[in-house]
């Protein structure tokens, strides 16, 4: 596991040298590499058939099986960029440029590199299926394909937590400095909303009468989503991923959820965030899946994303994050070590 | 019929010629003979709920007394409650160096059982840890969902394939035995333990668990553990598990990492500069 917390650690700058050379291959044989890719993109290719989605024993639109959100395709609209689609040809050259840009992150000959080397296979997404999508952004509402602007109480809480962050120390002063990923406590991914986690981006659904069960394979993250109509628990009880309740609206799964802790802070949102998404069976091998988030304590107004899953092949292997957490000893006790090393320098120096 | 049983077992006791007769109910009387469970849409039985057992296993699962806090300052809320156990014969059938190892084990519980760090509890112990998991009953999948560090196992019904890889919960297949769920996990590592006392197994560990509906609140749960590095011969658990009813019940978060941390990394803190 000592390579997944070394990548956080390098706050998700993962080295990816041979991302180019993959992902021209990817580009050159589309249809071989990623066969679910051109059906699942874009999303509005299947909005107009009437595709219907195959049912489970009790009737609910089936949704089981594995999935992945893995994407190029950033949460929000690049600088300079104003249009919502790209042509083909620009989304495969938009694809060679962030590969480019994450295999830039290490140079030959360097530990970096050789922790690519033999991590290569789970890191590298140009490998793994992925989203193929042709949208700039994936989020299509505001317009800009950006995350709206921080409002005045979303500004001082933003403030408040800077303060709150500098008065514990530096990251490797303590454990509860360090990135939440870091300490396997939760990674990205799990959500809600489901997020491209980078790597490892899979997903398994899994449907019983009255439930819907989404496991992320970061850290065996489960959400059990209950469909009928029971209300939302009192809002003393909070959690990190907050609490899930959803019910079908037509062939959509609707999923709402509140009550979340706000440590684990999506975008700056406050505990106060709810997560609306929205899962529907567009495809043999695709969901289309829209997020919507809302905090009137962060943002004056709603946004929404459209994030596709496509479908993936199991099984998905158990991730015992936490239970081998060599990173996290290894990195506080080499900045104690450090921090001796430069008080006996100290003394020698007087 | 748990009493007439045990009327039946008292009159034959002070009176020998009841035997027969008492061996016409027992006969009868096995773990709710007659009992058909509902079923799911697909037409198995519906094993779809929120579980817990109600005993002291994870305490040790062998027969034991009371006992006090392994915490002095838990007190009597830390304290051990006494069990009956859950092992077929009381005893867990040890190789001699396997038990001896147990007892170092115990005695060094505080610092080396992987419950208190938060780790995933493996098979079986996550099903008697104390708190509730949930079953999600699908045709080719069948999840289990503890509570405990989000611990989940999938349960393969179809596409079942050997385990890639040791793990900690191990890799499951099941099939249905009428009205049973009979699954058979192996791949496990050799990193978790039956219980706080110490009791452990090895990677060689293969576990059957059998899942019997008794009611349509209870389900008996019956195990098989054989590791040949471990125990001289296979032996059994057994016990019930018994439904949540209650309306609004669920699976809560119990992301433990954070409860542990200062305990695993606290030496590792920065201290105040002198």
């Amino acid at each position: 596991m000592r390579h997944r917390t070394r990548s956080f650690m390098r706050g998700g700058a993962v080295a990816l040298v041979l991302a180019l050379a993959a992902t021209i291959s990817i580009a050159g044989q589309t249809q071989s590499a990623a066969p679910a890719a051109p059906k699942a993109a874009p999303a509005n290719a299947a909005a107009g058939k009437a595709y219907k989605a195959p049912r489970t024993p009790d009737g609910q639109p089936d949704l089981q099986g594995f999935w992945t959100n893995s994407t190029y395709v950033p949460l929000e609209r690049p600088n300079g960029v104003t249009k919502e689609f790209y042509t083909p040809a620009e989304a495969e050259a938009a694809i060679k440029a962030a590969a480019e840009r994450e295999s830039e992150q290490t140079e030959p000959g360097t530990t970096a590199d050789v922790h690519y080397d033999f991590s290569q296979f789970g890191l590298d997404r140009s490998q793994s299926k992925f989203a193929m999508n042709l949208r700039t952004s994936l989020i299509v509402d505001p317009a800009d394909g950006k995350i709206p602007p921080v409002n005045a109480q979303g500004q001082k809480r933003a403030q408040e937590r800077a303060a709150a962050r500098k008065s514990a120390g530096g990251q490797y002063d303590a454990v509860e400095n360090m990135p939440i990923g870091s300490r396997c406590i939760i990674m990205g991914g799990a959500g809600p909303p489901l997020q491209n986690a980078g790597y490892n981006a899979n997903y398994q659904i899994v449907q019983s009468p009255g439930y819907v069960m989404i496991l992320t394979e970061m850290i065996h993250d489960v959400r059990i989503i209950p469909l009928d109509d029971r209300p939302q628990p009192p809002s003393q009880v909070r959690q990190w991923v907050g609490l899930s309740r959803g019910r079908w609206e037509g062939d959509t799964l609707v999923v709402e959820t509140t009550n979340f802790n706000g440590k684990n802070a999506f975008r700056g949102a406050s505990e106060n965030m709810k997560v609306t998404e929205r899962f529907t069976r567009t495809a043999d091998d695709a969901i289309s899946y829209k997020f919507t988030v809302e905090d009137p304590t962060t943002w004056d107004r709603s946004w929404t994303a459209d994030a596709p899953l496509v479908k993936t092949e199991g099984p998905i292997f158990e991730f015992a994050c936490h239970e081998t957490n060599y990173g996290i000893a290894n990195i506080l006790a080499g900045a104690r070590a450090d921090e001796k090393k430069v008080a006996e320098q100290k003394k020698g120096s007087n | 019929m748990r009493n007439r049983l045990l009327i039946g077992t008292t009159l034959a006791l002070m009176a020998g010629w009841l035997l027969p007769v008492l061996t016409r109910v027992a006969a009868q009387a096995p773990a709710s003979p007659a009992y058909r469970a509902p079923r799911t849409p697909d037409g198995k039985p519906n094993l779809n709920g929120i579980w817990q057992t109600m005993n002291t296993a994870n305490w040790n699962i062998e027969p034991h007394p009371a006992g006090p806090s392994p915490a002095r300052e838990l007190g009597a809320a830390g304290a051990v409650p006494a069990g009956l156990g859950i092992v077929d014969g009381g005893e867990i059938p040890y190789l001699p160096a396997a038990r001896k190892k147990q007892q170092e084990n115990y005695a060094n519980r505080l610092k080396l059982d992987p419950e208190i760090k938060c780790y995933l509890p493996g098979v079986p112990r996550a099903t008697y840890q104390g708190m509730p998991f949930q079953i999600i009953q699908s045709t080719k999948h069948i999840m289990l969902i503890h509570e405990f560090a989000g611990a989940v196992r999938t349960i393969y019904m179809t596409d079942q394939t050997e385990a890639p890889a040791d793990s900690w919960m191990g890799w499951s297949n099941g099939r249905w035995e009428g009205e049973t769920l009979v699954v058979d996990t192996k791949g496990f590592n050799d990193l978790s333990w039956l219980d706080r006392a110490g009791n452990f197994h090895s990677d060689a560990l293969h576990v059957v668990e059998r899942f019997t509906p008794r009611s349509a609140e209870t389900i008996t749960y019956d195990v098989t553990l054989e590791d040949s590095k471990v125990f001289s011969r296979p032996w059994k658990m057994s016990m019930p598990l018994y439904k949540h009813v209650e309306r609004n019940a669920q699976i809560l978060e119990f992301r433990c990492v954070e409860f542990v941390e200062d305990l695993l990394y606290g030496h590792l803190r920065k201290q105040p500069a002198k």
